[in-house]
């Protein structure tokens, strides 16, 4: 066992003494126990020093006992588990636990960087600002290198991070947000009312200040009336107690987020357990019963390793058991910071002074000094005598003006409690100032959300007890349950008589935010240059602004503002409190969508056949879908391509194409309802026949386009783009729902319920008639192009079959039910097999839709007219339908706008790519001269060379013009000729063959 | 934030696709282009109780108005939206 714990009592505290725990600090071997943080297992070894600050590298130590440390940040494990910026305050300590101290360099004992100290002056307030008024490239050359070397907080892992992350919902009428008297108080009376209850508390272990400060309830030691309790509460089904758990942030509709450290207490998870777990939790009603947060006095030195807060003083001695100091002084402006002189003094402590800031010290007090033979000063610190080994001599100025010197190792201070009014807040409530506490206290919460308790300003714990309750049994209520809550757990009050003391005058620097560096001083300059609002203010000297919001120093920050600008506290008022309450990491927020599951993933109905034959895949949207197929010895995709590519145009091929939105329209007005949606006519559409559409959006731009049957009088069956499928099912249904209420029309997603295969080329007929009942007639005649119909399969299957082209070949479409979809290829496969059939992916698709000038995706682009894409002639004048007045507006038929042309490289060997501007030939490239881009681009097996369609203006009427090619971000110039769209059999002889 | 679907109950809000103001009415076939430029273009910036079109694609389908006040995000109504842009309802 590595280390003596010179600072461990022998007995007391709740750590396991059985369960003794390694770790290391900063590479040097150290022993703690089950039940300790990091930081109680530190000062347990007597260690002062943990970190050093931000901008002055200064040394510092361990600050409080919760998750408002400011100063005892660390690098938690190694590799890719490491995490920076961990609270040494929450961390819980385990076996092998390995810590970095941070910002420093080579040694947290020999930093270089504290030379900062000595450079302090340009570290002052709104430093940021002011170098930036320097020369830029003074500014990048040398200062923010210099700057971001010098100061900042941990290192990232840098490596992917190897563990999972949850996210949840959990539902119930009362959620609770912390564990100590209130909070469990508020627990009992909802659960016995017969609510459902969650109670998230941040720590490992329940009962909030009790677990450090004791005290009577119901005439029980305090940990005994825990006990009792927390078996009490265990018993009810109902109630659901999280512990490890931060409720960080409150959202809209009583929406509450909280995160789970799950396994952040062992080395790493379980197998096939989370790391994290991130709650969304809905609740009718929620008690905030977080607490309060101590707060510093500023005074010269407070920073000093070895000056800590009075109250987690008492936390490391009576839970952990370990002495941050031998020799204690105190420094209070209140009656509960001698609370930690008892503490001190039942552990064997040596108190060496009282410094109370307050004009009375109770009787009681002061005959405990006399008994305990300390002194009790009246008056303030003013300075700290000591450096990285701690606080050694502490100077008093006493009331009156004379000068004191009290010996000793350790200083606790009281400024009194700030109850934690962050959730209370997040709605942009404004807290309001309590004269009494001199503190704000929580107004505004959110609807359904009280605060009780110390988060209310009561800090009694008798208070505490009949507020929580009270605040328990009222929202159990109002969420409709109203059983019986028996009668609250009862305990005196304390005596609290604070008077408010932020900032005492001295020479040297007083620290206001410790994690980021504010003192005294800068606010005080802040002032002076004018930025007296407190939003200024924080942003200026970025007061609260670090990982710890502020939760030690923003409200001491506004004391001296409202000090040095004479106004009042209230006057001067509070920033505006966001979420999330801690740091809550992105992991988390991710959980499992992340890698491979960042979203869900769809499968073609064929997938699994395409693995088989062994596809490419490529992600389009959220599907998988085929994009060649290599054959044994093809050097590379593009041979593959223009290998299926040929093989359609020579003989047959197919490609699964049930990736487009399918959706079944029925009804009476099914053709009048269609109408009022494309730009084209439907309603006069034969049954068994299918037509091309064009939808527009209301304001006159292209949305989608597909091909639609009327497979009966009152049933058309559209297909949209795989793109909008979702989005042209949802405006199609505000168009029935919202616009044409009257219309006798219904709409059903089918796009899952079909597998649809495009089957192309000259031998198609021959491969059908192997598939298809011999009944059905597929002669030119009896199924001519644009045909659409039910037909049965051999076997008897029905399916529909749809004569329509994308490839310009003589072509169908065949649905089947999506679960014969895997059976359809491999039966496509075998059929065709006397055919030489090839199955083709989406690269071949795109090609031989290119050649054929077909429009898709890159010139549906959100900017384009029907007549952009030479479609014009769609538009119906004798009907009206969505976005026909707005596509008539003088911009969108404006003549030199750019319209879709196809385009071919002046030297036949050479590449296009897409995203090329058009240039008139001769001029230099520029904003002014570009007539618009490629937007697609193949290599045209066909054509034998690359070719393109591009968005140029006035491009139809410039067929055959040379123009210039410009590609600034592959550094490519080179001409190509405009020519008609249409690259491959113009005039369409062999889809109509 | 929570909408109750009249049809399916109260429900995430990731369940739903917000869409815009519900006030305007869609005019009637032969409009004029500056009053179809109004219908498309002009919203108001309310500060306080508006109606708005919710779509729940995540449950029954049914286009929805929601009366929602822009300064408190409390949400007073919700009902389907049946005709609210129709300029002839039930013609
Ligand atoms: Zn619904």
């Amino acid at each position: 066992m590595a280390g003596a714990q010179t600072h461990r009592l022998g007995n007391a505290g709740l750590i396991d003494r059985s369960a003794p725990l390694n770790f290391r600090f900063d590479g040097k071997a150290f022993s703690g126990f089950q039940g300790d943080t990091l930081a109680s297992a530190l000062i347990a070894n007597g260690v002062k020093l943990v970190g050093r600050s931000f901008k002055y590298h200064r040394p510092r130590g361990i600050l409080t006992s919760g998750s408002e440390e400011p100063n005892a940040l660390v690098e938690l494990r190694t590799g890719a588990r490491r995490e920076p910026n961990t609270k040494a305050t929450t961390a819980e300590l385990y076996e092998g636990l390995e810590a970095a101290s941070q910002n420093r360099w080579p040694s947290l004992r020999h930093d270089v960087m504290s030379v900062n100290q000595l450079f302090a002056p340009i570290f002052v307030a709104g430093f940021y600002y002011k170098t930036f008024m320097w020369p830029a490239k003074f500014w990048e050359a040398i200062y923010e290198p210099a700057i971001r070397r010098a100061a900042g907080l941990g290192r990232a892992a840098g490596i992917a991070d190897p563990d999972h992350y949850d996210k949840a919902w959990a539902h119930c009428d009362v959620l609770i947000a912390g564990s100590g008297p209130a909070g469990l108080a508020a627990a009992l009376s909802a659960g016995r009312s017969g609510a459902r209850v969650i109670l998230c508390e941040e720590d490992f272990t329940l009962g909030g200040r009790l677990l450090s400060d004791g005290g009577t309830i119901d005439g029980l030691p305090a940990a005994a009336w825990l006990s009792k309790t927390l078996d009490e509460l265990a018993a009810m089904p109902d109630v659901r107690i999280i512990p490890r758990t931060t409720l960080f942030g409150v959202y809209d509709g009583g929406t509450y987020g909280a995160i789970e450290r799950v396994n952040d207490h062992l080395p790493s998870p379980p197998e096939h357990q989370v790391r994290q777990r991130l709650w969304r939790i809905v609740a009718r009603r929620c008690v905030v019963a977080a607490g309060a947060i101590e707060r510093p006095i500023v005074f010269a030195g407070n920073d000093t390793p070895g000056v800590m807060m009075a109250s987690a003083m008492r936390t490391y001695v009576a839970r952990y058991a370990a002495t941050p100091a031998k020799r204690i002084a105190l420094f209070t402006n209140n009656e509960d910071g001698w609370r930690t002189v008892e503490t001190a003094l039942g552990a064997g402590l040596q108190i060496a002074a009282v410094i109370d800031a307050r004009p009375d010290v109770s009787p009681a007090h002061r005959s405990l000094a006399s008994k305990s033979g300390f002194p009790v000063l009246h008056g303030s610190v003013s300075g700290v005598d000591g450096g990285k080994d701690g606080v050694r001599k502490i100077a008093v100025s006493l009331t009156g003006g004379a000068r004191a010197e009290v010996e000793a190792d350790g200083l606790a201070v009281s400024g009194g409690w700030n109850p934690a009014v962050g959730l209370t807040s997040y709605h942009r409530g404004r807290p309001t100032w309590r004269d009494d506490i001199a503190a704000f206290v929580p107004d505004g919460a959110p609807p359904g959300m009280v605060a009780a308790g110390a988060a209310n300003g009561d800090f009694g714990l008798g208070a505490c007890l009949s507020q929580g309750f009270a605040a328990g049994a009222a929202a159990a209520r109002d969420a409709g349950h109203n059983g019986k809550a028996g009668i609250a757990p009862v305990a005196d009050d304390e005596v609290f008589s604070l008077t408010p003391l932020w900032h005492v005058a001295g020479k040297g620097k007083a620290f206001v935010d410790y994690q980021h560096d504010v003192t005294a001083s800068d606010i005080e300059l802040a002032q002076r240059e004018g930025f007296e609002s407190v939003e200024h203010l924080k942003r200026y000297t970025t007061l609260g602004m670090a990982t710890d919001q502020g939760k030690t120093s923003n409200v001491a920050g506004l004391a001296i503002m409202a000090a040095v600008s004479g106004r009042s506290i209230p006057e001067t008022g509070t920033t505006i409190y966001r979420p999330p309450y801690v740091p809550v990491a992105i992991g988390a927020f991710a959980g499992h969508h992340r890698d491979e599951t960042f979203h869900a993933t769809r499968l073609t109905p064929s997938h699994h056949w395409a693995v088989e034959q062994g596809a490419v895949f490529v992600d389009t949207g959220l599907w998988k879908r085929a994009q060649w197929y290599p054959r044994a010895g093809e050097k590379d995709w593009l041979e593959s391509v223009t290998r299926e590519v040929k093989a359609v145009r020579g003989g047959v091929g197919f490609c699964d194409v049930s990736t487009l939105g399918k959706i079944d329209v029925h009804g009476s007005d099914a053709g009048a309802f269609l109408d009022r949606v494309y730009i084209n006519t439907f309603s006069n559409l034969a049954v068994g026949k299918a037509r091309y559409g064009l939808m527009l959006r209301e304001d006159g731009i292209v949305y989608d386009d597909g091909t639609t049957s009327r497979l009966a009088e009152d049933h058309y069956f559209l297909t949209t783009t795989t793109a909008k499928a979702g989005l042209v099912m949802q405006h199609l249904e505000f168009c029935r729902q919202v616009l044409f209420p009257e219309l006798d029309v219904q709409l059903t997603s089918v796009s899952d319920q079909w597998a649809q295969f495009s089957i192309a080329g000259p031998k198609t007929r021959d491969l059908l008639k192997e598939i298809v009942d011999p009944a059905e007639d597929l002669s030119n005649e009896g199924f001519p192009f644009m045909g659409a119909r039910e037909v049965t399969l051999r076997g008897g299957l029905k399916a529909r079959l749809f004569r329509i082209s994308f490839s310009g070949e003589m072509a169908f479409e065949i649905s089947v039910p999506a679960r014969f979809g895997d059976a359809m290829a491999r039966n496509l496969m075998l059929a065709g097999a006397p055919f030489g059939v090839t199955p083709y992916g989406t690269e071949a698709l795109g090609v031989m839709r290119v050649e054929k000038g077909h429009i898709a995706g890159p010139e549906l682009s959100g900017t384009t007219t029907a007549a952009d894409l030479g479609l014009g002639k769609m538009m119906s004048t004798k009907k009206d339908y969505i976005g026909r007045v707005m596509a008539g507006r003088e911009a969108l038929v404006a003549p030199d706008r750019q319209v879709v042309v196809g385009i071919k490289p002046t030297d036949k060997a050479r590449r296009l790519r897409s995203g090329a501007h058009i240039i008139p030939k001769g001029q230099t490239p520029g904003p002014g001269n570009d007539q618009g881009y490629v937007t697609s681009v193949c290599f045209s097996p066909t054509s034998d060379q690359w070719i393109g369609l591009a968005l140029v203006e006035r491009g139809r009427e410039r067929i055959g013009e040379i123009v210039h090619a410009h590609d600034p971000l592959r550094g490519e110039d080179y001409d190509v000729e405009l020519c008609n769209p249409v690259f491959y059999d113009p005039d369409g002889g062999r889809q109509r063959g | 934030m929570r909408i109750v679907c009249p049809f399916c109950g109260e429900r995430e809000l990731g369940e739903f696709t917000y869409l815009g103001d519900a006030k305007p009415v869609r005019p009637e076939a032969g409009a004029s282009e500056d009053e179809v430029f109004d219908y498309v273009y002009l919203r108001d910036n309310v500060a306080g109780e508006t109606s708005e079109y919710w779509y729940h694609g995540g449950g029954c389908r049914t286009w929805l108005k929601v009366t929602r006040n822009t300064l408190t995000h409390e949400i007073s109504s919700v009902e389907p939206a049946a005709g609210a842009g129709a300029a002839k309802v039930g013609a």
